[in-house]
């Protein structure tokens, strides 16, 4: 069994960290295991990409931070409560501080623009005139103010993860875990994405992306959690792998 | 649909509820229909039990048509001892002859011809409300025992009219019993298959921190807005019918079936039906929702 154990941060920092991993492992079914003996933490007000091969393990490794499943073993800590021993009704406080942009967005594809983003508002109770102040200038900063009354399925690839991120980050979430968020945008959006969740990070959002997009891993140059052969190891930007060895 | 409103979950699309107003139309149908028999069972009941209550008339037959004759009176006590003897009778007492003349005087007039006619001897016999005789095994003991000897006949018919009266009632009772339990599970089985076909939709108002409540809370909605279509239509095809039904019922007139009409206060009851089904549904839908979510993470 691989066991590799990864420090972010300094050791005061993940000591207090916002996540924490201990020789998690996850299976589907019967089996084998997809994630073996993850062990991690990350400091409040990190930030990582998530990389590793097709197939590594990266959705289902985000699948268990945003807390959509529970691991087959080990531990997991969030924001300081054991998540694995959680209970039904804990579950919505915690998720409410997360924000995920899922791979394949995950919209109400009969709700509007506007609407898929004030989700977490609506479920959080905030009164709706604030809803009204705040999603529309959100969606204008990403480019969808235009699109506000549009429904999903009316618009492309490229709008719909833009919705999936405004909604991901709409409450200022304390976590913020997103899959492929650039994989569907041209350069000029991923680079404004990323200024997105840049900001974030700087007002306190731990920010974790998964992402294939090697130009822009070594263009930000932050530290990335790497998949290999079920576990993870975390490389800073002086011990990343050759470009040439990593997958397209 | 009478109401419409936003809804995180895709509502419209979802086949498994389009049958629903259509089942509780039914069973709001069948209900007032059930509940208005047992009311009208009720009042029926109610006058029936007041006019047996607390009192029942025995009449003895003359012998040779004399009602002072020895044996006649021999009869009278005869029939007042057992009368005493039997449980549920409190006390008997046989009318005295002025008595009698003045019970037939309103029909035959103040003459002397009453005291010449055979009349029937009639003793009174108070009974008690809480433990009456039972009246068919009292007239067969009394016939039996008693030459022309009989309990009023129209009170013994009576007596088992109201039994039969009964058993109606309690099986239109237990008719809205089944057509609500029918209901609740019809609203049970709908609100399933919807989560089941909405799974994914819930999955993501879960990971954006949506509570079972505010979740249990749209699907509660949505089956207060599909119940009243139903339960509007229902009762709106049920009320025409009740009211059909009352005025052929007047037309009898008769002294049993006067009251067999349904009141102001009775129509009030029935107005609560599509109210009820419509908070059943509410209910069992969120209960549901609230159950099933409890085993999602």
């Amino acid at each position: 069994m691989k066991t590799d154990r990864l420090r972010s941060g300094r050791q005061d920092a993940a000591d207090a960290a916002i996540m924490r991993f201990d020789n998690v492992g996850l299976r589907y079914g019967q089996g084998t295991e997809v994630l073996q003996d993850i062990s991690l933490a990350l400091a409040p007000g990190s930030f990582h990409f998530l990389t590793g091969d097709s197939g590594a393990g990266k959705s289902s490794l985000l699948s268990l931070m945003c807390l959509a499943r529970r691991p087959t073993r080990g531990r997991i800590e969030m924001f300081g409560i054991d998540a694995t021993r959680m209970s039904h009704t804990m579950l919505p406080r915690v998720r409410r501080r997360i924000g995920v942009v899922f791979q394949d967005f995950r919209l109400l594809d009969h709700l509007t623009t506007l609407d898929n983003v004030a989700l977490p508002l609506r479920v959080a109770g905030v009164r709706e005139s604030e809803i009204a102040r705040h999603v529309p200038e959100l969606l204008h900063w990403v480019g969808l103010g235009d699109s506000l009354k549009i429904k999903p399925p009316f618009l492309s690839g490229g709008e719909k993860q833009r919705i999936a991120i405004a909604r991901a980050v709409i409450n200022r979430p304390d976590l913020l875990l997103a899959d492929e968020p650039t994989g569907n945008v041209d350069d000029r959006i991923a680079q404004r994405l990323m200024h997105l969740f840049i900001e974030l990070n700087r007002l306190g959002t731990t920010v974790v992306i998964a992402t294939h997009n090697e130009p822009l891993i070594r263009r930000f140059g932050f530290p990335r959690l790497h998949l290999r052969d079920g576990g993870v190891e975390c490389l800073d930007s002086e011990t990343w792998p050759d470009p040439a060895e990593m997958p397209p | 649909m009478i109401f419409r409103r936003r809804a995180d979950l895709p509502f419209d699309h979802d086949a498994a509820a389009a049958f629903l107003p259509a089942m509780i139309a039914m069973m709001v149908f069948l209900a007032a229909l059930a509940l208005s028999g047992a009311l009208v069972l009720d009042n029926l009941l109610t006058r029936w039990n007041r006019d047996i209550k607390g009192t029942l008339t025995v009449q003895v037959i003359p012998s040779d048509s004399n009602p002072r004759s020895k044996v006649t009176a021999q009869r009278v006590e005869k029939t007042i001892r057992i009368l005493e003897e039997t449980p549920g009778v409190i006390r008997a007492r046989a009318l005295t002859a002025t008595e009698l003349t003045a019970l037939i005087e309103p029909w035959l007039g103040d003459t002397d011809l009453i005291a010449d006619l055979p009349l029937p001897l009639l003793i009174d016999v108070v009974i008690s409300d809480t433990r009456p005789p039972d009246l068919a095994q009292l007239s067969a003991h009394l016939k039996a025992e008693v030459k022309g000897a009989s309990v009023d006949d129209h009170r013994v018919w009576l007596f088992r009219v109201i039994r039969l009266a009964d058993g109606l009632e309690m099986l239109a009772k237990a008719v809205m019993t089944m057509v609500t339990l029918a209901a609740a599970i019809a609203v049970v089985f709908a609100t399933r298959a919807g989560m089941a076909i909405h799974r994914q939709s819930i999955e993501i108002l879960h990971l954006v921190g949506a509570r079972d409540g505010y979740i249990a809370r749209q699907y509660a909605l949505r089956a207060l807005f599909l119940g009243t279509e139903g339960a509007a239509i229902g009762f709106g095809i049920a009320a025409p019918i009740l009211l059909g039904l009352g005025s052929m019922a007047k037309t009898l007139e008769g002294g049993l079936l006067a009251e067999v009409g349904l009141s102001p206060s009775h129509w009030a009851i029935l107005g609560m039906v599509p109210v009820v089904a419509t908070l059943l549904a509410m209910a069992a839908a969120f209960l549901t929702v609230l159950k099933t979510l409890s085993r999602m993470l």
